[in-house]
Order: structure tokens, then C-alpha cells, then sequence
């Protein structure tokens, strides 16, 4: 159990030019756990997110995800995360079946796999009713679950969550918080980036980006004891206006 | 003199967007719209600013009816759409002065009104709309729709995709524009944002589920809510749904929003249940009912 660790970060850094957009981060995200990736706009939370996924080089420190270098191994790193984010998840003009078929085929699964997957997941979520509707078609809360359960679809290590629940009502909302601490509790490490601090109350551990830097980190809980307020938006408002 | 909505409905084709829909809005006061996406809300912004006919109902907006009147409530109200609507290509100051002009004024003419808000994008007034970042373009747009000076506002998401910090200054702004006899109606899906309006009305399904007070709402909430917490949060949800006396079962943040469906309720038998499937480090608090609840409660 010596390295549970999926994520480890230390003195991370990105610069544009003269600009630090990620001044030396240093974290580590064990397996399992909900970590949420807070900042406000600009903050850096991209930029940083982007170099973990291994689509964006370092310009100097050190970052392993998922168990591999993301120097050296960016392609290992993109097999084993997930991704979903609510501006892009699924393909509208594909039907249930067809976009699980689609992501199973980019994510490398056997047909036999995908369709095995493909039963389970329907099944799992209730859709067996509409699996040949076009996915723009349905609610917005039920593509949610469905990209979510896409992003599952290879068993990934770690799944990348960005701002998932914004805009959904607050019932299917919390059907969905449901499947994430489900997928954490099976061992899969959920990263979420959000700047709604609701759904930072939900993470085990939370990390606030101002400026570039990692001001906070800590539980929900004992960064508002910290703060002496009590919730995270307080803490929030009360590091980024210093 | 506010907004007065009488029995509206709306359908495309197979969705009822609306479905008879009442309610007032006082002057100057500030009336939020509360619901997630697809609620609704748009398309009530979309009639009651003449940019779209109800099928059915009767609307005033500033004392004009929606219809017989639009031409007039065109010039007596402000709108700020939900999706970023000014010229891209423009600066920061030739969407304004575009906007000013539209509308037969000038800047210089209201510009107590925008001053607030104006002064804080003015560094950048020669700098392309398109170019500036998520807050300062709600900072534009607002000032663009306030630029003619409206009698009402009408808000259609204006903090949705913005940071808390900009989100805490763009309620604030709002707070002083209401002080300036401008009554406002103002949407948005979340749920934190309700406390900050005089009156809301809870929307969903092109329904409206209550319309109060935010303390009046909260206040009418039937049942006593406990905070559950324990080791796991994974199996504490799994239990407290399988329990039988279960009457709702909410992940909220770090807690479970739990009610019992039993008058008697004792939590030490929960307690005692919750032990029983493995959970350890229990702890089960009252606390009190949030909007959100609320509205779960009603949408159920």
C-alpha cells in the first residue's frame, strides 16, 4: 500500500514568456479520494489541469499521474484518466448506443468489451428505453450521467471532472454526486475543477489556485475553521480578496 | 407599475415551456427567477420583452401590455441575455456609445447610472468585447443595458459561468441599481443566489413551485432536516436510501440532508441502524432547511 498516490506534483510550473500562469505547485491526490481544483477565472487552474493531462509541456517541476511521468509518458498518462467536462461530452447527433460505441472505440476497447459495457451501463443508468435516441434529445441531466459513466468507460485510474453539475437541477444533481462518491468508493480517483463552491462542499480535499500559487488546501471542514466562516464560498472570497 | 404576469403559457411543439404562469413584481424591488436549466426562464425573459408571443395569458412590463404596448416596453427596458450578446468586434466604449445611441442618449447623459460599474472596465474601454475576460464582459453588458435607463431590468443568467468573486460584486451592484428606481428581475440556477433577492419564485418545468420571501420559503419547509455523517460516504448513502423510514436523502456537501417520515423520529435509532451496516463515526445533527431543500421538496 506503499504508493497510494495517483497524483503527485512538486514545484509544477508553466510560464508564457515572462508570465508564471503555475508558480511551483507541489500536491499529491491519493487513490480514491474527490479532490477538487478550485480558483477563480484566470487563476491557473487550466493551464495546470492541461499539463496533468499531458496535453501541455512543464516548463520546470515534477508531476506523475496515474503512474507515469508526464515529461516523458504524456500519451501512458491520456490512456489511463478520464475526461468530462459540461461544455463537451457526448455528440448530440449520435444515439446513446453510438456514442458508447464511439468513446469505447477511441478509448481502445475490444467490440466484445464495448459491448458488455455498453449492456451494463445502459441498464445501470435506466436508458434502456431511449439507447437508440439521439443523445441531444434528452434532458440535460440524464447526458450527464451518461458522459460521466463514457468517461468510466476504459476504467481509468483517475476521471477529470470540469464543472460537472453547473446549471442542473438540484435532484438529478445530487443523483449525480451519488455516482461520483460510487466511482471514488470502487477506487477511482475523482479530480474535479469547478469555481461553484457548492461542489467544492462535496471533495474530501480541496485546493484553491490565486494567482498562479496553491494559497489553501485542506478538508471543506478545516479550511472553514481555518477561515472561521462557514462555507467554502466565504473561504474562497476571503483568499482571493486577500 | 413592476412586472405584472397573468396566467402566461408557451409551447413548442411538444415542450410546454411555460405553464400558466402568475406572478408580480414589485417596483424597485429586486424578484429572482430561480430553477435549473430548461426550467423556463428564458422564455419568460423572451416574452415578457416582446421578443417572443405567449400563447396564451396577459403581461405589463412598466405598465405597457406585452403585445399592444411593445414598442414602448422596448424603450423602457433593459435585457441582458443569458449568452453574451454585444458586438465582439467592437471596443468596450463603441458597444457602449452603440448601445446609447440606439436608444437616442448619449453616455454622457446617464452615465450616473453606469458610473459604478463602468469605471471598473474603463481601462480597458479601447480594448475589443471579444477580448476581455468572463467578468468584465458581464460588466459590459450590464452597462449596456442600463445605458438608456431603463424603469426594468431584466437578468437572464448574468452570474452563470463568472467566479464567486465577481459574482459577490455583480450582486452587490445590483443591490445599489435598486436603489436608483430600477426594479429588476433577475434569473439564475443556483440556489445560493435566491438569499440576495427580495422575492423569488422557485421555477421547474415551465412551472412556478412557490413564490415567497427567501425566509419565507425556507421557513415553509415541512420537515426537520438532520446532517448525517460518517466514515463512508458511499455506503452512508446507500444505507440511508435503503432505509425504511426514509423521507428524503440528499448528498449535501460534506453531510447527508436527511428526513424521517416517522412523527417520532429518534436518531439514536438511525444511529443504532446506520452501526448496523458498518458505519462508524456517526454523527447526526438538526439543521435547517437551505432553498435547495426546499425546492427538492416541492419538486419531488
Amino acid at each position: 500500500m506503499k504508493n497510494n498516490k495517483v497524483i503527485q506534483v512538486e514545484g509544477l510550473t508553466k510560464m508564457f514568456g515572462d508570465f508564471t500562469a503555475v508558480n511551483a505547485i507541489t500536491f499529491e491526490v491519493d487513490k480514491g479520494e474527490i479532490f477538487g481544483f478550485l480558483g477563480a477565472n484566470g487563476a491557473g487552474k487550466t493551464t495546470a489541469m492541461k499539463m496533468l493531462i499531458g496535453i501541455s509541456n512543464p516548463t520546470s517541476g515534477k508531476a506523475n499521474v496515474a503512474g507515469f511521468d508526464v515529461f516523458t509518458h504524456p500519451e501512458d498518462i491520456k490512456k489511463n484518466i478520464g475526461y468530462m467536462s459540461q461544455k463537451f461530452a457526448l455528440y448530440d447527433d449520435l444515439t446513446v448506443k453510438e456514442n458508447i460505441t464511439f468513446f469505447g472505440g477511441i478509448y481502445g476497447l475490444s467490440r466484445k468489451r464495448i459491448k458488455e459495457k455498453s449492456t451494463v451501463l445502459i441498464e445501470e443508468l435506466g436508458l434502456e428505453e431511449v439507447a437508440n435516441t439521439l443523445v441531444g434529445a434528452l434532458p440535460l441531466g440524464w447526458k450527464q450521467k451518461l458522459s460521466f459513466s463514457v468517461a468510466l468507460l476504459h476504467d481509468p485510474k483517475i476521471v477529470f471532472l470540469d464543472e460537472p453539475t453547473g446549471g442542473v437541477d438540484p435532484i438529478t444533481r445530487r443523483q449525480f454526486w451519488e455516482m461520483i462518491y460510487k466511482a471514488a468508493h470502487q477506487g477511482t480517483t475523482v479530480f474535479v475543477t469547478t469555481h461553484y463552491m457548492d461542489e467544492a462542499e462535496y471533495c474530501d480535499r480541496v485546493s484553491i489556485m490565486v494567482n498562479g500559487k496553491i494559497e489553501a488546501l485542506d478538508t471543506p471542514k478545516k479550511l472553514k475553521a481555518q477561515f472561521k466562516v462557514d462555507n467554502m464560498n466565504d473561504v474562497f472570497l476571503k483568499l482571493a480578496r486577500g | 407599475m413592476g412586472i405584472s404576469v397573468s396566467n402566461i403559457s408557451k409551447s413548442y411543439k411538444k415542450v410546454n415551456a411555460l405553464q400558466n404562469i402568475s406572478f408580480e413584481v414589485k417596483p424597485n424591488e429586486l424578484f429572482g427567477l430561480i430553477g435549473p436549466d430548461g426550467a423556463g426562464k428564458t422564455t419568460l425573459f423572451r416574452v415578457l420583452t416582446t421578443l417572443l408571443f405567449a400563447d396564451e395569458g396577459v403581461a405589463t412590463v412598466a405598465g405597457f401590455d406585452i403585445v399592444n404596448d411593445y414598442k414602448k416596453i422596448r424603450n423602457s427596458v433593459g435585457y441582458m441575455p443569458g449568452k453574451f450578446s454585444l458586438y465582439q468586434d467592437l471596443t468596450v466604449e463603441e458597444n457602449l456609445d452603440f448601445f446609447a445611441t440606439i436608444f437616442g442618449t448619449t453616455i454622457e447623459e446617464n452615465y450616473d447610472l453606469i458610473k459604478d460599474i463602468y469605471v471598473q472596465i474603463e481601462p480597458f474601454k479601447a480594448r475589443r468585447a471579444g477580448k476581455l475576460s468572463g467578468g468584465m464582459k458581464q460588466k459590459l453588458a450590464l452597462c449596456c443595458a442600463l445605458i438608456h435607463k431603463p424603469k426594468v431590468l431584466f437578468l437572464d443568467e448574468p452570474t452563470t459561468g463568472v467566479d464567486p468573486v465577481s459574482r459577490k460584486e455583480f450582486w452587490e451592484m445590483l443591490k445599489r441599481l435598486q436603489q436608483k428606481d430600477i426594479t429588476i428581475l433577475v434569473s439564475t440556477p443556483y440556489m445560493d443566489e435566491a438569499a440576495l433577492c427580495d422575492r423569488i419564485a422557485l421555477i421547474q418545468d415551465g412551472k412556478i413551485l412557490e413564490i415567497d420571501t427567501p425566509e419565507a420559503i425556507v421557513k415553509h419547509y415541512p420537515k426537520q432536516i438532520y446532517n448525517v455523517r460518517a466514515n463512508n460516504m458511499y455506503q452512508l448513502i446507500t444505507s440511508l436510501n435503503t432505509y425504511e423510514y426514509n423521507h428524503s436523502v440528499y448528498p449535501f456537501g460534506e453531510f447527508v440532508h436527511y428526513t424521517d417520515s416517522r412523527t417520532d423520529f429518534n436518531p439514536e435509532e438511525l444511529k443504532a441502524y446506520l452501526e448496523s451496516k458498518n458505519l462508524s463515526h456517526i454523527e447526526i445533527e438538526k439543521t435547517k432547511a437551505t432553498i435547495e431543500d426546499t425546492f427538492m421538496e416541492l419538486a419531488k
